[in-house]
């Protein structure tokens, strides 16, 4: 049965001389996947938006994804600079590229220049750097420079550019672009048509039946609702042609960003489903008991910044929650707070508020979701007896 | 069979390379001059000497005897002379004392125990008392002794035997091989320990990738009390906690022993042991060792004399391919990383290996991105980034409330790190901390 010792040994055989043995604690293998990796899958699973959002809004928005990749991109290594950290270390990571392309993304492709050079030293220093860098910021960074523009710069942040495929044919076009644009559009003017946007006219309707204003306006307020929300227009919000920021108006390929993370295992469905799942839910009932106050809840699906938001955003693997439970907790949170703002709120949009806020309370979900340790539970008295 | 079991959490690393010695037959080693056997195990206290230099030995001899029950007797692997007692590299780091036998070539020695071969006929006490002086201990791992995990404290109430053959380890097959080649030696183990606690369920949990192993016990087994589980190939299977609840689904409570869920678990390497102390007689002196690595030229399983220097083990698997970069004597996940090839084997040695640098982890202070890959693997559902965060920022008392002392150091959280941070190193560094503190 044994094999005694072969003769296949050569005659002379390698020996170690142990000169380049290292000590380390085990283990001593690892997985291959790395930051960088993880970056880089990042950014794949964006392509898509950012092919659409170019389709859609044309070469300008290419432009402002550049400017805004390359403005983080230099914001990230003149920090190193400043504070003697390794350039290449921290630009090698290409998480300034993520956050450079999340922050493009959410930014009208009509925006001046300047609001994104603004934007990058808004994220990657108030943002990440101030905190500590990459890991240590509480908030998103992108969603902070966003939040942060839309209130230093409103003007600048909401001049809304129509997308390929809206021009007079358009369902309910002049309600879009009102009557004085309506006729630039239908002389087949195209420098500086601006438009409103679905949740924007959403907003102004409601706020009129809100602040309770004579029966006219109030009955044809609410007319506005069924004007917005015609099954014609979900279908063009589906696609992606409505005004909006440049990424987050086609779903296909935000659907095809999610599929891409969850194939590499880089965000926890739970969030972008608790998210949108909330918010759907909770607008449903809203729209059921109260149907003048709000549109159904595919409207809200559909439009506004909810699911690059949800998909993008929220998804941060260092901004949000480390356990299946807490990250629940974190979508569903995300999810009230955004139907909260968008149906009682001053702003049209609260998907950035409602992730800057649930950002703030993801220590203490953590806390609050620590797993009881393995045979904790006392269950196994019974099966002893 | 019953249907493939597992416990929850864990991880398959992306290559486990058993494929590099799973088909190696055992070979035995040919005879060697000299041998160092360590004198203190990891587990236990160290064993007392009972030979000094000059002496003449026979195989299979006392040379050091058990200092009190946690302890274990050493016995000596061939005939020849005790050359002294000296200082070796341990093969748990640090310096050890070891006795150094010069073979005198004949490997002259009888079997100091009477053959049990109707061992049923023998008491609990008898058996246990053999198990003791055989000098057999966990042979997967902190080489505790058999006996003290084999003996039962008043008040508790054990009804399953448990046989570690899981070998969730990336690289080790020795374990794989001592079941496939020798099944019915770990089949009578197995028998003879259950015999000694009094119990009706004696398994052996064996992950699926052995499917040769598995069919050799299976055969083995026919007509006896002892029953295969296989279990899905996950590391850390063959964890004791993780083990127990694959194959019962019972849990041990944190902090408690495999007792506390009426088990006992035992290596399939020790069963080995146990059944030669009982039908041969003779105590613990070799092992199966794999020895493996991309810097290896032929690895293999090698029959090895406890007391082996690696270098030797190296010269029979047919030196190295390149320099290795790290050498470790266990897998590659819970192994202890050596500073010498002159490191001495010892009873838990289950592995050799030879990493070229480039394939050995360098680990790196890349911030934690808080991916949470460490808290889906943790085999104890501890959350290994939040806890390094306590401990990278002093707040031991934090760490000891997050449960870091049920850590088993397994190493999946570390493996699965994209920012390769040296988690384990920091909940022993927080561990030992908290046990000063005590």
């Amino acid at each position: 049965m044994l094999e005694k010792m072969s003769d296949n040994i050569p005659d002379e055989i390698k020996l170690p001389t142990g000169s380049k043995l290292v000590l380390s604690s085990s283990p001593h293998v690892s997985a291959s996947e790395s930051l960088r990796k993880i970056m880089l899958k990042v950014i794949a699973a964006l392509l898509p938006a950012v092919v659409a959002g170019v389709w859609l809004f044309g070469f300008r928005a290419l432009a402002v994804i550049a400017v805004t990749v390359i403005s983080c991109v230099g914001a990230e290594a003149l920090w190193c600079r400043l504070v003697k950290k390794s350039v290449s270390g921290a630009v090698g990571d290409f998480s300034a590229v993520v956050t450079g392309v999340i922050l493009a993304l959410n930014l009208p492709a009509a925006v001046p220049f300047y609001v994104p050079v603004i934007g990058a030293f808004l994220a990657i220093w108030l943002g990440k750097q101030l905190f500590g860098g990459l890991g240590s910021n509480p908030f998103n960074p992108a969603v902070v420079a966003r939040v942060g523009l839309l209130i230093a710069l409103p003007a600048a942040m909401t001049i809304w550019s129509p997308p390929r495929g809206m021009d007079k044919n358009y369902p309910q076009a002049e309600t879009f672009f009102g009557s004085a644009m309506m006729k630039k559009v239908n002389a087949g003017e195209l420098d500086g048509i601006t438009c409103a946007t679905p949740l924007g006219l959403m907003t102004d309707t409601r706020k009129i039946l809100q602040t309770e204003g004579d029966r006219h306006q109030a009955a044809a307020a609410r007319h506005n609702f069924d004007k917005v929300n015609s099954p014609e227009l979900l279908k063009k919000y589906f696609w992606g042609i409505r005004p909006g920021c440049i990424g987050e108006t086609c779903v296909p390929a935000l659907l095809l960003g999610l599929g891409i993370l969850l194939i590499f295992r880089l965000v926890n469905w739970r969030v972008p489903l608790a998210f949108a799942g909330s918010v759907f839910l909770l607008s449903g009932i809203v729209n059921f008991f109260f149907p003048g106050v709000t549109p159904p809840p595919l409207f809200h699906l559909l439009t506004g910044g909810l699911l690059i938001g949800a998909i993008f955003m929220a998804t941060d693997m260092v901004t949000s929650p480390v356990t299946n439970t807490g990250c629940l907790i974190f979508g569903i949170g995300c999810g009230i707070i955004t139907t909260v703002i968008r149906i009682w709120g001053n702003y049209p949009e609260g998907v950035s508020f409602a992730i800057l806020l649930m950002n703030a309370l993801v220590p203490l979900i953590d806390r609050l979701c620590v797993r009881s340790v393995f045979g904790s539970r006392a269950q196994n008295r019974e099966q002893l007896r | 069979m019953s249907k493939i079991r597992s416990f929850k959490g864990g991880m398959h690393p992306e290559y486990d390379g058993k494929e590099l010695t799973d088909s190696c037959c055992v070979i035995e080693a040919p005879l060697l001059e000299k041998y160092y056997v360590v004198l203190a195990e990891n587990a236990g206290r160290p064993p007392k000497p009972c030979v000094a230099a000059g002496d003449k030995v026979r195989k299979y001899q006392l040379i050091a005897e058990a200092d009190g029950f946690v302890s274990a007797d050493l016995h000596a692997p061939t005939s020849g002379t005790v050359e002294g007692i000296v200082d070796v590299p341990g093969p748990m780091g640090g310096s050890v004392q070891a006795v150094v036998i010069v073979s005198d070539g004949n490997d002259h020695g009888s079997a100091p125990f009477d053959c049990w071969e109707k061992w049923q006929e023998k008491s609990g006490a008898e058996l246990l008392e053999r198990i003791r002086k055989a000098g057999i201990v966990g042979m997967g791992g902190a080489a505790f002794p058999s006996h003290v995990k084999l003996a039962v404290p008043p008040g508790k109430k054990v009804d399953t035997l448990i046989i570690n053959g899981a070998e969730c380890e990336p690289y080790l097959t020795a374990d794989h091989r001592l079941m496939a080649e020798y099944p019915q030696k770990v089949i009578t183990g197995a028998a003879v320990m259950g015999k000694l606690l009094d119990v009706s369920n004696i398994i052996i949990g064996v992950e699926d990738n052995k499917p040769d192993a598995v069919a050799a016990l299976e055969m083995a087994s026919a007509g006896t009390s002892v029953r295969v589980q296989l279990l899905e190939v996950r590391y850390p299977q063959g964890a004791e906690k993780q083990l127990i609840y694959a194959v019962t689904g019972r849990s041990v409570p944190p902090g408690g022993l495999p007792f506390d869920a009426g088990c006992v678990v035992q290596n399939a390497g020790s069963a080995a042991a146990v059944s030669d102390a009982v039908l041969q007689g003779i105590p613990l002196i070799e092992r199966i060792v794999t020895v493996s690595g991309e810097a290896v030229r032929s690895p293999g399983n090698f029959k090895l004399r406890i007391g082996t220097p690696v270098i030797e083990a190296v010269k029979l698997a047919g030196g190295i391919t390149e320099e290795p970069g790290k050498l470790i004597l266990g897998g590659p996940m819970m192994g202890f990383a050596q500073r010498s090839f002159d490191v001495p084997i010892a009873k838990n040695t289950s592995g050799i290996l030879l990493l070229p640098p480039k394939a050995a982890l360098n680990f790196s202070s890349s911030p934690c991105i808080r991916c949470g890959r460490c808290v889906e693997v943790c085999p104890m559902k501890l959350m290994p980034c939040l806890l390094c965060a306590s401990i990278e920022g002093g707040r031991f008392d934090l760490a000891l409330k997050d449960h870091v002392m049920d850590c088993l150091e397994c190493g999946a959280c570390a493996y699965v790190c994209p920012s390769r941070r040296p988690l384990v190193q920091q909940f022993r560094r927080a561990k030992s901390e908290l046990r000063k503190k005590r």
